[in-house]
């Protein structure tokens, strides 16, 4: 029972020293809101464009077409020399008719053309998927060295173009939370210094009638925690009726139908529960600092 | 087996200082000792290492077993637990009543409020200042603050009470009130006190058992009643 008055104990001076010290209490509080606020701003952002990258990734495909002329031993051949390429995920055949089958049903339009066409204009194919996006280029230039491969073409440029944007901008969002952790990590800090000064006389005393070294630290590691933790009370909220409320009005896309958000449930409850965690981790890390740079015990 | 051993003891500050020097002393349980010397005889270091506020450079301080120079500062709680320490300056609480300050000592340690009650009043009692619980400290005199400081470090009923020079910051007859206060937790609690002081005054009219300090070294040691206040130094 002791140790858990000792916690209680804990528990409301440190609550009290958040009162005693309301300014500087609240200017931790404001300062680790702002920060989390773009540390859910960077989640959110990170989360959707890994999930756009994935998205995008899976549709990426090489389409390999074969000459017009080529007999179907040529073609099954063709078809032994692109699985044994190691980089290959799938390798997938379609004919020409089942081309002309899909483009037909595809639209009407199509359909009239290629009926007035005479025969089947369009090419037997390889639709190959590979392991890693980053070996499209290698692959399809291999398929293309292949004899009776007309072409092997791929979203070249373009996607790949998109996947480097979006890693810039992972990129850029993790060193700006990290930093921002950081700054809020010192502020923190610097509010339990002021308390720890604040409260040397008790302190001193404290130790002379015979506290323990843990329970005379423990407020203070608490009062971060506690800090961090409603400083991540408004993030939450608005992690959570901000996102719903983009992704109702976005109708779950950005732009073009491709790209699409991640599903507001279960990630802004995975969100909001890292947010509390950073929170209260940042909070008492600060307070931890602090202690063990002030607390002379 | 004495209640205190210090045997050739040493203390080196980091400066160079020698505070105390080759000190060997055995105090009994129960007894009350006064501790005097001019400034820088080393008085304020062998009270600071009884509490183990200062560890001694060389030798050995033992309380009632316990070598006080082994401790490590995560352990050092437990023997202050069992000790109680009085100040010049009283080190009271401002925010907190008398009451307050008194049960602050116990809170610190995770006693049980239905604990604390009954022992805060019956050191209040002791000191004489029952009827002053809901008095903050800036509302009571000089020797009234240095009565709290003296309940607080009684209320865990403890077998040592170390007391730096409790009347310095008092006039002549708050500090005999004092002294009377302390003489009474002496004789009735059976208390072992060791006061460092520098009023020999007091000390003359107590006839307690007087140790003499100089430049660390003791210089005298006189049994109880045999000081004179011609004989010191």
């Amino acid at each position: 029972m002791k140790p858990f008055r000792i916690i209680c104990r804990s528990f409301r001076d440190s609550f009290k020293s958040v009162l005693r010290n309301f300014s500087l209490s609240m200017a931790s509080i404001i300062c680790t809101t702002i920060t989390l606020i773009l540390v859910a701003l960077a989640i959110i952002v990170t989360v959707n464009v890994n999930h756009m990258t994935k998205v995008l990734e899976e549709e990426l495909t090489i389409v390999a077409y074969v000459e017009k002329d080529a007999t179907s031993e040529e073609v099954e051949e063709i078809k032994n020399k692109i699985a044994r390429i190691p980089e290959i995920k799938e390798v997938i055949y379609k004919s020409k008719d089942e081309w002309r089958l899909e483009m037909m049903n595809s639209s009407e339009t199509l359909k009239d053309t290629l009926d007035y066409l005479e025969g089947n204009p369009l090419l037997d194919s390889f639709i190959v998927t590979v392991d890693d996006d980053e070996y499209l280029a290698p692959v399809a230039k291999e398929i293309r060295d292949i004899d009776n491969i007309s072409s092997a073409d791929y979203g070249e440029g373009m996607v790949e173009k998109i996947i480097s944007v979006f890693n810039i901008i992972k990129n850029a969002t993790f060193v700006i939370v990290i930093a921002l952790i950081i700054v809020t990590a010192f502020l923190i800090s610097n509010t339990i210094k002021l308390t720890i000064f604040s409260r040397r006389s008790e302190i001193e005393i404290m130790r002379l009638v015979g506290s323990s070294n843990t329970s005379i630290k423990l407020p203070f590691v608490i009062e971060g925690f506690l800090l961090g933790l409603v400083g991540a009370l408004v993030p939450v909220i608005l992690t959570i009726y901000g996102y719903m409320l983009a992704y109702e009005k976005l109708g779950g896309s950005i732009s073009f139908a491709v790209i699409e958000l991640v599903k507001p449930v279960p990630f802004v409850l995975y969100t909001s529960l890292l947010l509390l965690i950073i929170g209260s981790v940042v909070g008492m890390f600060g307070s931890a600092r602090a202690v063990r740079k002030y607390l002379k015990i | 087996m004495k209640f205190i051993r210090i045997k050739d003891c040493y203390k080196v500050y980091k400066n160079g200082v020698a505070a105390i020097a080759g000190l060997t002393l055995d105090i009994d349980k129960g007894e009350f000792v006064f501790v005097i010397g001019a400034s820088g005889s080393g008085k304020s270091t062998l009270i600071k290492m009884l509490y183990r506020e200062e560890k001694p450079t060389k030798g050995i301080v033992e309380i009632g077993g316990i070598n006080v120079s082994k401790l490590r500062n995560r352990t050092v709680y437990k023997l202050r637990r069992k000790l109680g320490i009085v100040f010049q300056d009283f080190k009271l609480l401002p925010k907190l009543t008398v009451y307050e300050n008194v049960a602050f000592a116990l809170e610190c340690i995770g006693m049980k409020g239905s604990e604390i009650r009954p022992k805060v009043l019956k050191a209040l009692e002791h000191v004489g200042l029952k009827d002053k619980t809901r008095s903050f400290p800036n509302e009571l005199s000089g020797g009234e603050q240095q009565r709290v400081c003296i309940a607080r470090a009684i209320v865990n009923e403890p077998k040592l009470l170390i007391c730096d020079e409790p009347t310095g910051n008092l006039d002549p007859n708050t500090s005999k009130e004092i002294m009377s206060v302390l003489d009474a937790i002496n004789k009735d609690l059976g208390t072992t006190i060791i006061m460092a002081t520098h009023d020999k005054e007091i000390v003359n009219r107590m006839k307690k058992r007087v140790i003499v300090l100089d430049s660390g070294v003791l210089l005298q040691d006189h049994m109880k009643g045999s000081f004179k206040i011609s004989e010191t130094v």
